[in-house]
């Protein structure tokens, strides 16, 4: 949808104030969304939507970063989730073991995810569609064997327990829950804002290029292999911010943070909300907690329910909700045009 | 001047390219031809690197480049297009322009501006004029006719600005009147581009009629070079490859 409409509006106005237009339109939208998200403990005094907003941004920040990989550069990763479970860990054991303020162990996590990412990445993005899949699994499965059997330093399977301390800083009190929901909502608009530049940048194209045709690309002069790695350690940066943002919430990380379901909980938000459009797995995240959040209410069958959901949007739709949206506009707009 | 030395090439015992040396000089139009698996994608797979070779030399204007990476190679100027056109489905036709001239910028790993680069337009412009895609800018490239996927593939490779473009099979897969069209266009951009152009072609009536000179391959060694007339009257060209059908063409 948003390529349409970039489309469009190049043919309206240079270039040049099309891609600073559009940019400006991006910011515009994120101050706007996060004005009403950060307004909305003036008018709820519910806890539970406010818990529920904080893992949509826990959850939108790591869905959204897969889909830098899935839908705009063709790497599908099976293993994401272990970046979300190395951002809760490290951030987790940082503040417990050092004591330092919450700005600092954020960056150092996010320096370690990096560098981790890139030895990972090192090894997968060479490998082919199905082989990548599966050897981001073993990373996966690697990592989350690794948290079980450390027990003296990750606590095994009873994670990190006795809570994650939260030091004000800035004026700012993580252990009010106001304030972190409102650091929650600011982290993952920032994000959502840095990873839509990083879409819509001549390096989003590029990722474009590589899904679609990679030998074609190498022949244009393009690295693909560096292009691949860096958008892997690009996206587990985002993945990680997701599970810093879990650990914050639950005060804690567990094991379930840093296993494969994590990453197929991820696949699953990108097929329900759509891969096409920039939005679409913010989209699935939130049809996928609601749906959880409720039918764990009514059966305790929630995942035969799941995967009925699943298989509709899979083979009713063959494509997310956001796609099919978008998919409906475009092709009203062609009729419209037709007339 | 593209100068190729010795060239060679095996898949287990066949030899693919046996031993080729071959001069194309700046701004010359040459057609390879030869029968089905003389070797002639093989010989244009050596050049750009998307094979390596067992040896021999790739020398572009004095630089070898043999077994160098595709990347390298197209850095250095050489071209190609390909037998089945290779592009980019999901973009538009601009999008597609615009994109290669940030590869050949060195601009397609920037994060921080918006695409496209207003320093990439000007060179995308002027190539979608020269193969007349500019009214097709906005159409996403797998819904563009055959015969245009093929002029957008030759369009990816000539908005890097090469100085020498492989075109392989330009006229693959097309009816007779689009054939003519293509290679018109073909000639036309060498005419104006002042560029090397080396085409693979399988038919002879094209050939004849556009290309100054011709390379016969043939199980991967050089049966004959010349011009249409020299290859025409060569008696080991006709027995090896045109054989009846040429003497039919010619009665």
């Amino acid at each position: 949808m948003t390529e349409l409409e970039a489309g469009r509006a190049e043919t309206l106005v240079p270039v040049r104030s099309g891609a600073a237009l559009q940019r400006y339109r991006d910011v515009l939208i994120a101050l706007v969304a996060f004005a009403v998200l950060a307004s909305l403990p003036l008018f709820t005094g519910s806890k539970a939507l406010l818990d529920f907003l904080i893992r949509c941004s826990a959850y939108g920040l790591f869905a959204t970063s897969l889909n830098l990989l899935v839908g705009y550069t063709g790497l599908t990763s099976f293993g994401h989730g272990m970046f979300f479970g190395l951002g809760a860990y490290s951030f987790g054991l940082i503040m417990q073991k050092l004591g330092v303020p919450i700005p600092v162990a954020f960056v150092a996590t996010l320096a370690i995810t990096a560098v981790i990412a890139a030895i990972i990445g090192a090894i997968c993005v060479r490998l082919k569609e199905i082989y990548f899949a599966f050897v981001t699994l073993a990373f996966q499965m690697l990592i989350h064997s690794t948290i079980l059997s450390w027990a003296s330093f990750t606590g095994g399977d009873q994670g990190l327990r006795g809570g994650i301390p939260r030091p004000v800083f800035l004026g700012i009190n993580l252990a009010n829950h106001v304030h972190l929901y409102i650091a929650s909502c600011a982290l993952l608009i920032l994000g959502l804002l840095a990873m839509r530049q990083i879409a819509q940048s001549p390096f989003g194209y590029t990722l474009r290029m590589i899904r679609d045709n990679a030998a074609r690309a190498s022949f244009l002069g393009i690295d693909v292999w560096r292009a691949k790695l860096t958008v892997f350690v690009l996206a587990a940066l985002f993945a990680s911010m997701g599970g810093m943002v879990m650990a914050l919430f639950v005060s804690g990380a567990y094991p379930e943070f840093a296993y494969w379901t994590i990453s197929g909980e991820g696949i699953f938000i990108n097929m329900l909300g759509g891969v096409s459009t920039f939005l679409g797995p913010m989209v699935g995240t939130v049809l996928l907690l609601l749906l959880n959040d409720t039918v764990t209410r009514f059966t305790e069958y929630h995942g035969i329910v799941l995967g009925v959901v699943i298989l509709f949007f899979a083979l009713g739709l063959r494509k997310g909700l956001l796609d099919f949206v978008a998919d409906w506009f475009a092709h009203r707009r062609e009729t419209g045009e037709g007339r | 001047m593209l100068e190729i030395r010795n060239l060679a090439k095996s898949f287990g015992g066949v030899k693919a390219t046996n031993d080729v040396t071959l001069d194309f000089p700046d701004g010359s139009l040459t057609a390879v031809i030869g029968p089905n698996g003389a070797g002639k994608s093989t010989f244009f797979n050596l050049i750009t690197g998307a094979l390596r070779p067992d040896s021999g030399q790739v020398l572009l204007d004095g630089v070898d480049l043999a077994g160098r990476s595709p990347p390298e190679i197209v850095r250095h100027g050489i071209g190609r297009a390909f037998q089945v056109a290779s592009i980019f489905k999901s973009l538009t036709v601009q999008e597609t322009m615009l994109a290669a001239v940030s590869a050949d910028q060195r601009t397609s790993a920037v994060l921080h501006k918006r695409f496209p680069l207003p320093e990439t337009r000007d060179r995308a412009e002027h190539v979608m004029e020269l193969l007349g895609l500019a009214g097709k800018r906005n159409r996403t490239a797998a819904t563009l006719s055959h015969g245009d996927q093929k002029l957008l593939d030759i369009a990816l490779a000539l908005v890097l600005e090469p100085k020498v473009l492989l075109l392989d099979e330009p006229t693959a897969g097309m009816g007779p009147e689009e054939r003519w069209r293509m290679i018109d266009k073909v000639r036309e951009l060498w005419d104006t581009q002042k560029i090397t152009v080396v085409f693979i072609e399988h038919d002879m009536d094209i050939v004849f009629k556009i290309a100054p000179k011709i390379v016969v391959l043939c199980y991967g060694r050089i049966l004959a070079t010349g011009t249409p007339d020299e290859i025409r009257n060569n008696s080991a060209v006709i027995e090896a490859y045109l054989g009846t059908e040429h003497a039919g063409a010619a009665a």
